[in-house]
C-alpha cells in the first residue's frame, strides 16, 4: 500500500460554477467537517496536487485552463467533478457558450452529484477518488517495472 | 632589489612603447607579453623574498629626489593647465596648493631629509605586487579586445587607444612604486600619479559628463593628497622622519595627527563616505577602467595605506581612538553603501557600491588594527580584487553583447551566454557566499570585531544582510532558465575569454589555497608586527574546504539526470501554447516578464547618501580632533 | 568535542533530525487544528506527505531546479552537522545562508512568476532576520568568549541571564524562520496563498519532499540554538525550546499575514532595540 490515500492534496478549480458548489467545497475545510483529519489539504497548486476538484461546467474561456492545470499535475492524479454543472453542464447545459461537463475536456474519475453538492457527498467523492488514486499508482509502478 | 626597480620602471617603458606604436597587432603582442612578464616578475619577486620578512633598501640619491620633484611639478603644471582650460578653478587651486607645499618643503628642508630606507619589500607588498601584476595585467589584456569593440559601439568617442594604454601601464608602474615605497615622499609621488592616471582614464571619452566626473575624482583625490603632504611636512618638522616603517615607533604626540591625515588621504582614495561619489562617477569610463580602479589599483592604494597605518592605531598610545573613528567611517560606509546597492538597477553601479562597501569593511578592520582584523583586511583585499575584476569585466562583455548593463536585461543570461554567466555566478558567489573568499574574511572580520569592539559588529550584521539581498537578486536574474532569443549570437573576443576564464579559475583557486596563503604569507607578516599571528582554526578550514569540494562536485549531478518530465511554469492555468507566454485579457497572448524589488523608498540613494555624507564628515572631524 | 563524539553527534543528527523535525511538524499541525476547533490530522501526517511525494511522478520546468534543491538540502544538513558536532556557530549560520540562497535560486531558475515573487520575498525575509541571527552569535560570544557551539553549550551559567534581549529578538525572528504568520510571506503551510505556494510553486514530487525534509532539519537546528540559551540544564533547555515552539504556533494561529514592509521593519527594529541594546549593555558592563 502506498501513502497516497493518506495524504491527498487537492487543487480546487472553479470552472464556471455559480459558487454554490465552491462554498460547499470550502465548507469541508471548516471545523465541522475538517477534512484535514484525513490528511487532505487544499494546496492550490496543480504541481503539488493529487486530486483535481472542479466545480462548474466547461466553456470556451476555461477550457484551456482546465487542460493546462490537468497537464501540470504529476501522476498519479484523479479528477473529481463536483455538482451537476461539472458532471453534465447542469442548469447551464443549454447555454450558447457551455460545452457541457468536465469530461468533455479531461478524463473524470469521480462524479459527485448535487446542486449544490453537499459536503458529505464531496468528502465521499474524494474518498472514492483515493481508491482510484491507489489503483493508478499501482498501474504506474507496474508500467515502471 | 633589481626586480623591485624593474617592476616599477618596466610598466613605464611599456607605456611609452604603447604610446608610440599605435598598431593593434603590436599592441596585442606588447600587452600580452608584458602581462606575462609582469606576472613572472611578480612571482619571481615573491619567491626571491619568500620568508625574508621586511627587507629595506637604501637606494636613492639627492638627484633622484630632485628628479621626482621635477616630474611632480611638471605633472602639476599639466593638471593646472587642463583644469584652467575647463574652468575647473577649484581643481587648479587644489593642485597649485599641493605643488607649492611640495616645492616649499623641498626647497626649505630638502637638504636635511635623509631617508635611510627608501624602498622595501615585505609580505604585504608582495601580495599587492601579485594583485597588481596578475590582475592588472589581465585587465590590460582584456582591454585590448574590449577597446576595439568599445569604439565600434561609441563612434562619437575619439579613438585615443594608444594614450589609453599609456595611462594604464603608467598606472601599474605607479602602483608598484606605491607598494614598495618606504619613503613617504616617494609614496606620495606615486600616490599623486595614481590620482592623475585615474583622472585621465575617467575622462577618456571626453564628453561632458566624463569630464565632470573626472574632475570630481581629481578634486577629491587632490584633497586627500593635500592631507598627505601636510602629514609629511608635519612628520618631518616634528619627528624628523619621513619613513613609513618608523611611524609606529614614534611618540603619540607627534604621530597621531599625521596618522589621521594619512588615514584621511586613504579614505578619499578608497572612496569612503563622504568621497564615495567619485568612484560612482568613474563608471562613465570604459569598463576595463572601472575594473582597474576597483580591483587592483587606485582604491586598493587607499586601503593599502590604511592597513599600513594599523600598527599605529594598535600600538601608539591614543592611536586606538583615532583608529576607532577611521573604522567608524568605514563602518558607516559599509552599511550605507550596502543599502544603496539594493536600489541600483545599473550593474556597474551595484558593483561600485559593493566595492565601496567592501573597502569600508577593510577600513573597519585596518582602523581597529588588531592582528585578527589585519588578517581579515588583507584577505579581503585579495579576494575582492579577483572577484570584483571578474565581475566588472563580465559585465563589460555582457554590455557589448546585450546592449546595456541593466540588471533587468540579464534575465536568463545563463542560456544566452552560458560561459560568461557561469563566470559571473562564480564572481557573485565569491562576493558573499559561504565557502568563498569574501565570506571567509568577513567571518574573520566578525570574529575579530566581536573581541575588539562589539558595537561595530552591528554595522557588519546589517550591512551583510543587505549585501545578501542585492547579490542574490542579481544572481537569480542570471541563472533563470529562459528561452534564448533565436537571433542572439554572443561575440566574445579571445583576449576577453582568456581573461575571464583566468579570473574565474583564480577566484576559485584562492578559495582553495587560502590556508596556504594565510600560512606562508599573512601569518609571518602579522607575526612580525604583532608578535603573534592569527591562526585559522584547522577544523573550520577543513569544513570550508569540504564545502568548497561539495560545491565543485555537486554540479556533476546535473549530467546524471536522465529523462525528465518537463512541464511549463504555473501561470494560473493560462499558459498559451508558446513557451513563456500566457493568455492575457482581451484574448491577447502576452510575455511573462518579471521585475525585481529595488526598494527605492527604503534604500533610495538620495536620503542615504546625504545621511552618509553628514555622519562621515562628523566622524572625520572628530578623528582630527582626537588626532590633535 | 572529541572527534569520535562529534562523529556520533553528526550521525545521530542526520538520522534523527528528520524524525524529530517531522514529529514536531505533526504536533504543530495537530495543535494548530485544535486551536482552530478542528480535530486535525494524525501526528504522523507530515511523514505520510513526504512518503507520498516520493512516490509521485517528478515534473520539472528545467533540470537545474532539481540540482539547486539538492544543494539546498545538502547545505541545510551541513549546517546542522556543524552545529551538532559542536563546531563554529558563525560558520553554521553561513552554511545556513548558503543553503537558503540555493532554495531562492532554485525558485528563480524556473522563471515562474509565482516562484519569483516567492523568491524575492524569501530574500526580504532573510534580510529581515539575518542581522538578528548574527547579533545572537555576537552576544553568545561576548558572554562565553567562544564561537564554538560546544564551548557555548558547556558554559556554566544559562546564557539567558545575560542575553534576555537577544533571546527575545531571536524568538521574534524564529517566527520568520519557521514560516509562521504573520511573517509567512514567501510561502506558507496554509491555504491562504495569494502567490500560490511562493518559493516552492514549481517543485513537485521528490523535490518538494526534499524541501520539506530540509525544513525539518532546519527547524531542529533552530531549536538547537534556542536550547543553547538554557544549555546548562538539558532538560530545562528542551522544555523551554518546546515552549518556544508552542509560542510560535500560538502566534501563528492568532495573526494574519503582514506586508513585507512590516516584516522587514519590525524585524530590524527588534534587532536594533533588543539585539543591539543587549549587546551595548554587555559591552558597557
Ligand atoms: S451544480 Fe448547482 S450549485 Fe453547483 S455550480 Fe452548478 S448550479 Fe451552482
Amino acid at each position: 500500500m502506498s501513502y497516497l490515500p493518506k495524504s491527498p492534496w487537492l487543487i480546487h478549480y472553479d470552472a464556471s460554477s455559480c459558487n454554490g458548489c465552491d462554498i460547499e467545497v470550502l465548507a469541508c475545510l471548516t471545523p465541522l467537517y475538517d477534512v484535514e483529519r484525513f490528511g487532505v489539504l487544499n494546496i492550490g497548486n496543480p504541481k503539488h496536487a493529487d486530486i483535481f476538484v472542479i466545480t462548474g461546467s466547461v466553456n470556451e474561456q476555461n477550457k484551456p485552463v482546465i487542460q493546462n492545470l490537468y497537464n501540470q499535475m504529476a501522476e498519479p492524479k484523479v479528477v473529481v467533478a463536483i455538482g451537476a454543472c461539472a458532471t453534465s453542464g447542469g442548469i447551464f447545459r443549454e447555454c450558447y457558450n457551455v460545452q457541457g461537463g468536465i469530461d468533455k475536456v479531461i478524463p473524470v474519475d469521480v462524479y459527485v452529484p448535487g446542486c449544490a453538492a453537499r459536503p458529505e457527498s464531496i468528502i465521499d467523492g474524494v474518498v472514492k477518488a483515493l481508491g482510484v488514486l491507489e489503483e493508478k499508482h499501482k498501474n504506474m509502478t507496474k508500467v515502471a517495472k | 632589489m633589481n626586480t623591485v626597480l624593474f617592476l616599477i620602471l618596466y610598466p613605464v617603458i611599456v607605456a611609452l612603447l604603447l604610446l608610440i606604436l599605435p598598431q593593434l597587432a603590436i599592441r596585442k603582442f606588447i600587452v600580452g607579453a608584458s602581462t606575462a612578464i609582469l606576472t613572472v616578475a611578480s612571482i619571481y619577486l615573491m619567491i626571491d623574498y619568500f620568508n625574508t620578512g621586511a627587507v629595506f633598501f637604501e637606494f636613492g640619491t639627492h638627484t633622484l629626489n630632485l628628479g621626482i620633484l621635477f616630474i611632480e611639478v611638471a605633472l602639476a603644471a599639466i593638471i593646472v593647465y587642463i583644469s584652467v582650460k575647463h574652468k575647473q578653478f577649484l581643481a587648479a587651486l587644489l593642485m597649485l596648493t599641493g605643488a607649492i607645499m611640495t616645492i616649499w618643503f623641498e626647497v626649505t628642508h630638502g637638504n636635511q631629509i635623509h631617508a635611510t630606507h627608501n624602498l622595501f619589500v615585505d609580505n604585504l607588498s608582495l601580495i599587492m605586487t601579485l594583485i597588481i601584476g596578475i590582475i592588472g595585467g589581465l585587465i590590460a589584456l582584456f582591454a585590448v579586445g574590449y577597446m576595439e569593440e568599445y569604439h565600434k559601439h561609441h563612434p562619437n568617442v575619439k579613438n585615443r587607444v594608444p594614450f589609453f594604454f599609456f595611462i594604464v601601464f603608467a598606472f601599474l608602474g605607479a602602483m608598484y612604486g606605491l607598494v614598495f615605497a618606504n619613503n613617504l615622499m616617494w609614496l606620495f609621488f606615486f600616490w599623486e600619479i595614481t590620482t592623475f592616471c585615474s583622472f585621465f582614464l575617467i575622462g577618456y571619452s571626453r564628453d561632458e559628463i566624463a569630464i565632470k566626473n573626472a574632475f570630481k575624482a581629481l578634486k577629491m583625490n587632490l584633497l586627500g593628497g593635500l592631507a598627505f603632504s601636510a602629514a609629511i611636512i608635519y612628520l618631518f618638522t616634528n619627528a624628523n622622519t619621513v619613513e613609513l616603517n618608523q611611524l609606529p615607533n614614534l611618540a603619540s604626540t607627534v604621530v597621531l595627527l599625521p596618522a589621521a591625515l594619512l588615514a584621511f588621504a586613504g579614505i578619499s582614495k578608497a572612496a569612503q563616505m563622504p568621497f564615495s561619489s567619485w568612484l560612482l562617477g568613474a563608471m562613465v569610463a570604459p569598463t576595463p577602467v572601472s575594473a582597474l580602479l576597483h580591483s587592483s589599483t587606485m582604491v586598493k592604494a587607499g586601503v593599502y595605506l590604511i592597513i599600513r597605518l594599523s600598527p599605529v592605531f594598535a600600538f601608539v598610545e591614543g592611536g586606538a581612538t583615532v583608529g576607532l573613528f577611521v573604522a567608524m567611517v568605514g563602518a558607516v560606509t559599509f552599511l550605507l553603501a550596502s543599502f544603496m546597492a539594493i536600489s541600483q538597477m545599473d550593474a556597474k553601479r551595484v558593483l561600485a557600491y559593493s566595492t565601496i562597501a567592501n573597502l569600508g569593511l577593510i577600513v573597519v578592520c585596518a582602523g581597529i588594527g588588531t592582528y585578527e582584523l589585519v588578517w581579515a583586511a588583507i584577505m579581503l583585499v585579495i579576494f575582492h580584487a579577483i572577484a570584483k575584476s571578474l565581475l566588472f569585466l563580465s559585465v563589460g562583455t555582457v554590455e557589448n553583447n546585450v546592449g546595456d548593463r541593466i540588471i533587468e536585461s540579464m534575465d536568463g543570461l545563463i542560456t544566452k551566454m552560458p560561459k560568461v554567466a557561469i563566470g559571473m555566478v562564480i564572481g557573485i558567489a565569491g562576493m558573499f557566499l559561504a565557502p568563498f573568499g569574501m565570506l571567509i574574511s568577513k567571518w574573520a572580520a566578525l570574529e575579530g570585531l566581536v573581541s575588539a569592539n562589539p558595537i561595530l559588529t552591528v554595522f557588519v550584521a546589517f550591512g551583510s544582510a543587505a549585501t545578501l539581498f542585492f547579490w542574490t537578486k542579481w544572481l537569480g536574474k542570471i541563472i533563470m532558465i529562459k528561452e534564448k532569443p533565436a537571433d542572439f549570437v554572443a561575440k566574445i573576443p579571445v583576449t576577453e575569454q582568456f581573461t575571464l576564464t583566468a579570473l574565474a579559475v583564480m577566484t576559485i583557486g584562492v578559495c582553495l589555497l587560502f590556508p596556504l596563503i594565510s600560512k606562508y604569507s599573512l601569518e609571518p607578516f602579522i607575526q612580525a608586527i604583532y608578535g603573534h599571528a592569527y591562526m585559522l582554526d584547522q577544523s573550520n578550514v577543513a569544513i570550508l574546504l569540504i564545502m568548497m569540494g561539495i560545491i565543485l562536485v555537486l554540479p556533476l549531478r546535473l549530467m546524471t539526470y536522465g529523462e525528465l518530465n518537463y512541464r511549463p511554469q504555473y501561470l494560473a492555468g493560462s499558459n498559451s501554447s508558446e513557451k513563456e507566454k500566457f493568455y492575457g485579457s482581451l484574448g491577447l497572448t502576452r510575455d511573462v516578464t518579471m521585475k525585481s524589488f529595488y526598494l527605492e523608498n527604503i534604500f533610495g540613494e538620495d536620503k542615504l547618501f546625504k545621511l552618509g555624507v553628514v555622519s562621515s564628515i562628523v566622524l572625520i572631524i572628530i578623528m582630527f580632533g582626537v588626532g590633535i | 568535542m572529541s572527534g569520535i563524539n562529534a562523529t556520533i553527534a553528526v550521525i545521530l543528527y542526520i538520522v534523527l533530525a528528520p524524525v524529530v523535525g517531522g514529529l514536531i511538524s505533526g504536533v504543530d499541525r495537530k495543535i494548530s487544528a485544535r486551536m482552530q476547533g478542528r480535530y486535525g490530522p494524525p501526528i504522523l501526517q507530515p511523514f505520510y506527505d513526504v512518503f507520498k511525494l516520493m512516490a509521485k511522478q517528478n515534473i520539472v520546468v528545467n533540470k537545474h531546479q532539481k540540482f539547486y534543491v539538492l544543494c539546498f538540502l545538502v547545505f541545510i544538513i551541513i549546517t546542522g552537522a556543524i552545529f551538532f558536532a559542536g563546531g563554529d556557530l558563525l560558520l553554521a549560520i553561513f552554511a545556513l545562508t548558503l543553503g537558503s540562497v540555493f532554495l531562492i535560486i532554485a525558485a528563480y531558475s524556473t522563471y515562474s512568476p509565482y516562484a519569483y515573487i516567492g523568491a524575492e520575498r524569501e530574500m526580504l525575509q532573510i534580510m529581515a532576520y539575518e542581522p538578528m541571527v548574527i547579533l545572537t552569535v555576537v552576544g553568545m560570544y561576548m558572554v562565553t568568549k567562544s564561537f564554538s557551539v560546544f564551548d557555548i553549550a558547556m558554559f556554566d551559567q544559562p546564557l539567558i541571564y545575560s542575553l534576555p534581549g537577544i533571546f527575545l529578538g531571536f524568538v521574534f525572528i524564529l517566527t520568520i524562520k519557521f514560516r509562521k504568520s504573520p511573517f509567512d510571506i514567501s510561502m506558507s503551510h496554509h491555504a491562504h496563498q495569494e502567490i500560490v505556494r511562493g518559493v516552492v510553486t514549481e517543485f513537485s514530487g521528490k523535490e518538494l519532499a526534499m524541501v520539506e525534509v530540509a525544513h525539518w532539519y532546519e527547524n531542529v537546528f533552530l531549536l538547537g540554538i534556542v536550547c543553547l540559551f538554557f544549555a546548562s540544564n538539558p532538560v530545562i533547555a528542551i522544555v523551554l525550546a518546546a515552549l518556544t515552539y508552542f509560542l510560535e504556533i500560538f502566534i501563528d494561529n492568532n495573526n494574519s499575514r503582514l506586508k513585507w514592509q512590516s516584516a522587514l521593519g519590525s524585524a530590524w527594529i527588534v534587532a536594533l532595540v533588543l539585539g543591539v541594546g543587549n549587546i551595548a549593555f554587555l559591552a558597557l558592563r
